[in-house]
């Protein structure tokens, strides 16, 4: 099916997100063949030309590769995926104490909240 | 590719087009969107070499556009104006005895593709099933450009969103154009790379869909919205 885009965010961009949301959380396996770009627009209901953009975009990242003739593979080097993960948590984190300032908290009371929150959900 | 310079047309005193200067890149998946009565499906007759303008120029990889160029567009009308008494397959061979360009193989996999029996009349098919019946074979031809009118109006979801992967699904964006009139601009969006608004018989504005999101912080709707809106108060202001 057809997916929902967020208004004020370029598409490319979400299908970025989206493929890298599932290489980090593992649906997308290290090494695994991602489907061809028409596939993969196809499914999402995508031009073909944003699909191109993102696969391009994915492998000028090193987080694929492109192989003569069988198409694009999810890199199969960790520490890539792991660097990937660091740079996105450290993302998350700025950008939520931006918000945080931004809402006059202090970050030790955030920080308390977070560790109140993280002994739930352990 | 295709070039349009000062089109002028009218229907008696009525100027459908007024001055229209727009330049359409070869590759591109292009929604031309506008109220009813805009000009848009008679921009895509006049693309397709089915109207003559009152003055300006249309032209196709240098060539003045006539009615010859159906040979390397294909055009697809907002009417339902099948022959009814013909069975799809019927309807694909006749397509194939008037386009060279027409694929048989292809026609056929766009319509198992999209669930429709060969041997069905085409009197007896659904509204959902004639649309998609219509789409079928003009994709079916290998045409450099895709001249859609209103290929999404009136259809229910189901077929919508069966059209809209199956333009992705047989159309080459590495060298194929696909200009589409639409009002379901929300939906379409995402098959976009361009968008054209046209009102009363102008082109108001081409923006690449990313651009617009990625400038503008909003999707092509509300965009839209926001031109019209500064449009009246330019207008309002001007007085």
């Amino acid at each position: 099916m057809s997916i929902d885009f967020l208004p004020d965010k370029p598409i490319y961009q979400q299908l970025i997100d989206r493929i890298l949301g599932d290489i980090m959380r593992g649906t997308l396996a290290a090494g695994e063949k991602l489907p061809s770009v028409r596939e993969y627009a196809v499914e999402v209901g995508v031009n073909a030309n944003t699909m191109q953009r993102v696969y391009k975009e994915l492998e000028q990242m090193e987080i694929t590769e492109t192989r003569r003739g069988q198409g694009s593979f999810v890199t199969e080097d960790q520490k890539k995926i792991l660097a990937l993960r660091d740079e996105m948590k450290e993302q998350l984190v700025t950008t939520f104490l931006q918000s945080v300032a931004a809402f006059g908290f202090t970050t030790d009371e955030i920080v308390k909240c977070l560790q109140e929150r993280g002994g739930e959900h352990d | 590719m295709i070039e349009l310079e000062h089109i002028v047309k009218k229907y008696g005193s009525k100027r459908a087009l007024q001055d229209v200067t727009l330049s359409i890149p070869r590759g591109k998946v292009i929604g031309l969107v506008g109220e009813n009565g805009s000009g848009k499906s008679t921009l895509l007759k006049m693309m397709a070499g089915l109207l003559t303008p009152n003055s300006g120029a249309a032209t196709f990889d240098g060539e003045p556009i006539t009615r010859r160029i159906a040979a390397q567009i294909a055009y697809m009308s907002d009417t339902d104006d099948f022959y009814t008494y013909f069975t799809v397959q019927q309807l694909i061979d006749f397509y194939a005895s008037q386009f060279d360009d027409f694929d048989v193989i292809k026609a056929k996999e766009i319509v198992q593709f999209l669930n429709v029996a060969l041997g069905a009349r085409i009197k007896s098919l659904s509204k959902g099933n004639r649309g998609r019946v219509k789409i079928a074979v003009t994709l079916a031809r290998e045409a450099d450009v895709y001249l859609l009118d209103e290929p999404f109006s009136g259809l229910d979801p189901m077929v919508r969103d069966d059209i809209a992967k199956g333009l992705i699904r047989f159309t080459d964006t590495e060298r194929q154009t696909v200009i589409m009139s639409t009002h379901e601009i929300r939906e379409v969006e995402p098959l976009l790379d361009d968008i054209i608004v046209m009102r009363g018989g102008v082109v108001i504005a081409h923006e690449a869909v990313d651009e617009i999101r990625d400038f503008y912080g909003m999707d092509a709707t509300s965009w839209m919205v926001s031109l019209f809106k500064n449009q009246q108060v330019e207008r309002e202001l001007g007085k």
